[in-house]
């Protein structure tokens, strides 16, 4: 008898201490709505993870009654043994009603655990599993039309370059970044072409891709040393394709030994702190407002299933209340260009420039766009090829 | 009939003294490794307490989350069984992280064969198998370069590990590419029927949890009852004397890495099969190393491994709180699991001085 009043003693213990610590197990009909963040890379890391971060204050902010709960470094690299599905397990019991994962990584990780939990909302960010038909009912995929931001960042580039070599830090290769290469390279050519008038055979564009999102010692190659590679061998501007920042540290450190050089990182609105002399500008990701935009259906019970592909708004991309996409101009950038970029992006928005018009070939000659033909959404989502004027892998060998 | 009633007697003194001193060297490790972590979290500016709390209940406060331990737990039983024979013979199988991995990449490709044939159970065996094999090849290697080279085991096996990473990352950016892709990220995900049968709403492995409470029995009955046990420790004992009994320590220490070899590619088949579905670069997640630390941390003891290695898996899932409870930088589990290691190291110190000190300072 004794035992079994002691074990009975201890059981309720052991979940008094539950209640007091699951939060949001006992609690009453006031509760926040939890959503949950689950990054790639450091919530810190001036690049693509603290964008989205900064999206998930963004709805703590701007919409009463919710909380934000977020885990970093979510990579098997970081990482070891962590799996997505166990971290969604793990903020479904902290009671997150809404989940986002921001990784292209994370793409069968979270369509598992959308499976096991039907009643959360799960978003995939860049992903297409609502477009192939292998998402479940609560999977949305949202991601920025970051093609424009790409192309404005060539733009700035070809305006800047002296040496007429331009060289891009590439990820990994897949199709989100064969668009974005590309459209790097037509903003480039745009502006090399038709605004400088120079000769096309004058323009090197180059992308050297690193394996993944950021380094990961040993596994990928090192984007410091690609970036060296590029200002070593004459190229005078990089366009970032990464997460993190190691072009722009690079660029600046080639200046202070009395090079040219100027760089253009990725994501974030704030990626170019630190290092304005060589800082020409940023194409960047403003979750806030879709972030709310989710929120709210989630909350409203208005959930459907659906591939969002938002873009700039034109009226002022960088307003951060209603454009998904901007493009922060860099205390680098010359007042010419500037001029020039502000004048493209008008042009952009009105329409009267059309990068992706036929016609446009793939890297092996082969068409990708006939002569007057308008890329679809899905055209360029699912580009198989770099465009031919681009230098680099289209695909593994 | 009195003088047989003495010997038990004194044997279960003897067994009761060394069971107590198994318990003592356990305490004493797991208060070093809570000092150590206690500091680093100090040290962090974490209030230890409360990190222990959401460690604990991280880990062990609901189903869900044990069931994430246990998908930890399975690989690390596995390979701490491996090494356990390796360790019976003094062999330093620092090898083991490559033979995981080996054992993935094995298991990987016989799955690829396998994939849309019709017959995902049949598959799935053969798959296990052959990631045994990978693991077993690769410590093979390990124990030829050990006896036949003369180079030591810890050398070959590092070495071995540096290329079985290699060809993991060589075979996920190469041949076993995703169509149009080149990335980091892995292989494609296998179709739903080639992963280890789980139990849905429980959320287990059945088969996953057998093979390790399989492999903790055959090691327990291979160290303790067979030919084969008695012999790893007679060499591993006095390699010379063995010898002159007529023992070939080369032989035997071969067997003893091919068994070691067999059960960590088997945990690398359950990382491909069970939790990943897919081959990835750090597909070993550290648990070959981790499992070094385990066995050690467990004296060498058969029946204690499952329980460190219990330990280790709640930490490892538990620990995750920390960044996300607690906002603390998430690099900090990582410096907990090294203080660990530091922790193991001195219990292993203290232990051989104590050793010495038993049998008068030999």
């Amino acid at each position: 008898m004794r035992k079994g009043s002691l074990i009975s003693f201890v059981t309720g213990v052991f979940l008094l201490a539950v209640a007091c610590i699951v939060p949001g197990s006992v609690q009453g009909s006031d509760k926040p709505f939890v959503f949950g963040l689950l990054l790639v890379g450091p919530y810190n890391d001036h690049g693509y993870s603290q964008a989205h971060y900064e999206g998930g204050e963004y709805v703590q902010k701007k919409v009463p009654g919710t909380r934000m709960i977020y885990i970093d470094k979510v990579n098997p690299a970081d990482r070891p043994g962590v799996t997505i599905v166990q971290l969604v397990d793990d903020m479904v019991e902290k009671g997150a009603q809404l989940i986002i994962a921001n990784s292209d990584d994370m793409k069968d990780g979270i369509r598992e655990a959308a499976l096991q939990h039907p009643k959360i909302h799960f978003v995939h960010i860049s992903g297409d599993d609502v477009l192939t038909g292998k998402a479940p009912g609560n999977l949305v995929n949202v991601f920025g039309r970051m093609e424009y931001g790409k192309m404005m960042a060539g733009f700035a580039a070809a305006m800047t370059t002296q040496t007429g070599k331009i060289g891009y830090l590439g990820p990994l290769i897949n199709e989100e970044t064969r668009r974005l290469v590309s459209s790097a390279y037509l903003g480039a050519r745009y502006a090399w072409e038709t605004v400088l008038k120079k000769d096309p055979k004058d323009l090197t564009f180059q992308v050297t891709w690193i394996g993944f999102w950021f380094n990961i010692p040993g596994v990928t190659a090192d984007p410091t040393q690609v970036s060296h590679n590029f200002f070593n061998s004459g190229y005078d501007v990089v366009i970032s394709g990464i997460d993190t920042t190691e072009a722009l540290v690079v660029a600046r450190q080639k200046v202070r030994e009395g090079r040219k050089a100027w760089a253009i990182p990725y994501d974030y609105i704030g990626a170019g702190a630190g290092a304005p002399e060589v800082f020409l500008g940023v194409p960047y990701f403003n979750w806030g407002p879709s972030y709310v935009d989710l929120v709210n259906k989630s909350r409203a019970g208005t959930w459907k299933p659906a591939w969002i592909w938002l873009g700039p708004d034109w009226k002022d991309i960088n307003n951060p209340d209603t454009s998904t996409i901007g493009f922060k101009k860099g205390d680098a950038l010359s007042e010419t260009a500037a001029r020039a970029l502000d004048a493209f992006i008008a042009d952009l928005g009105s329409g009267t420039v059309q990068l992706f018009k036929g016609p446009l070939y793939y890297q092996d000659g082969s068409v990708f766009l006939k002569d007057g033909e308008i890329a679809t959404d899905k055209q360029i989502w699912y580009m198989e090829q770099l465009l031919q004027g681009v230098l680099g892998q289209s695909s593994a060998r | 009939m009195v003088m047989k009633q003495d010997k038990t007697d004194s044997r279960s003194t003897t067994k009761k003294r060394v069971f107590l001193e198994y318990v003592l060297e356990a305490v004493l490790a797991i208060s070093l490794v809570l000092a150590f972590t206690t500091v680093v979290l100090l040290i962090a500016g974490a209030p230890p307490l409360q990190s222990y709390v959401h460690i604990f209940m991280g880990s062990l406060g609901s189903w869900i989350r044990f069931t994430h331990v246990i998908k930890a737990w399975i690989p690390l039983v596995l390979c701490s069984c491996g090494l356990l024979y390796t360790f019976r013979i003094g062999l330093w199988n620092i090898g083991v992280e490559g033979q995981v991995v080996m054992g993935a990449i094995f298991t990987t490709a016989l799955m690829r064969m396998g994939t849309g044939t019709g017959y995902p159970s049949l598959v799935l065996l053969l798959s296990c198998l052959a990631g045994m094999t990978g693991g077993a090849l690769w410590a093979l290697g390990a124990g030829y370069l050990r006896t036949k080279g003369g180079v030591h085991e810890i050398f070959a096996g590092l070495g071995l590990n540096f290329v079985a990473q290699g060809m993991v990352l060589w075979l996920i950016f190469g041949p076993w590419k995703r169509a149009g892709i080149a990335s980091m990220s892995g292989t494609e995900t296998f179709e739903r029927s080639l992963w280890l049968p789980t139990i849905e709403t429980l959320r287990i492995s059945p088969a996953g949890i057998g093979i390790a409470l399989g492999a903790l029995l055959i090691t327990a009955w291979m160290l303790r009852y067979t030919n084969v046990g008695l012999r790893l420790k007679a060499v591993g004992n006095n390699a010379q004397a063995a010898y002159l009994f007529g023992l070939r320590p080369g032989k035997y220490m071969l067997i003893a890495m091919i068994l070691a070899g067999s059960f960590a590619g088997l945990a690398g088949s359950m990382q491909v099969t069970g939790v990943y579905h897919r081959l990835i670069p750090a597909i070993s997640s550290n648990y070959g190393y981790l499992s070094l630390l385990v066995v050690m941390l467990a004296n060498f003891n058969v029946w204690i491994t499952p329980l460190v290695a219990l330990f280790f898996a709640c930490l490892n899932v538990g620990s995750i709180q920390l960044p996300m409870v607690l906002q603390l930088d998430s690099s900090l589990s990582g410096v907990m699991q090294g203080t660990m290691v530091l922790a193991a190291l001195a219990v292993h110190f203290i232990r051989s001085r104590l050793r010495a000190a038993y049998t008068g300072g030999t």
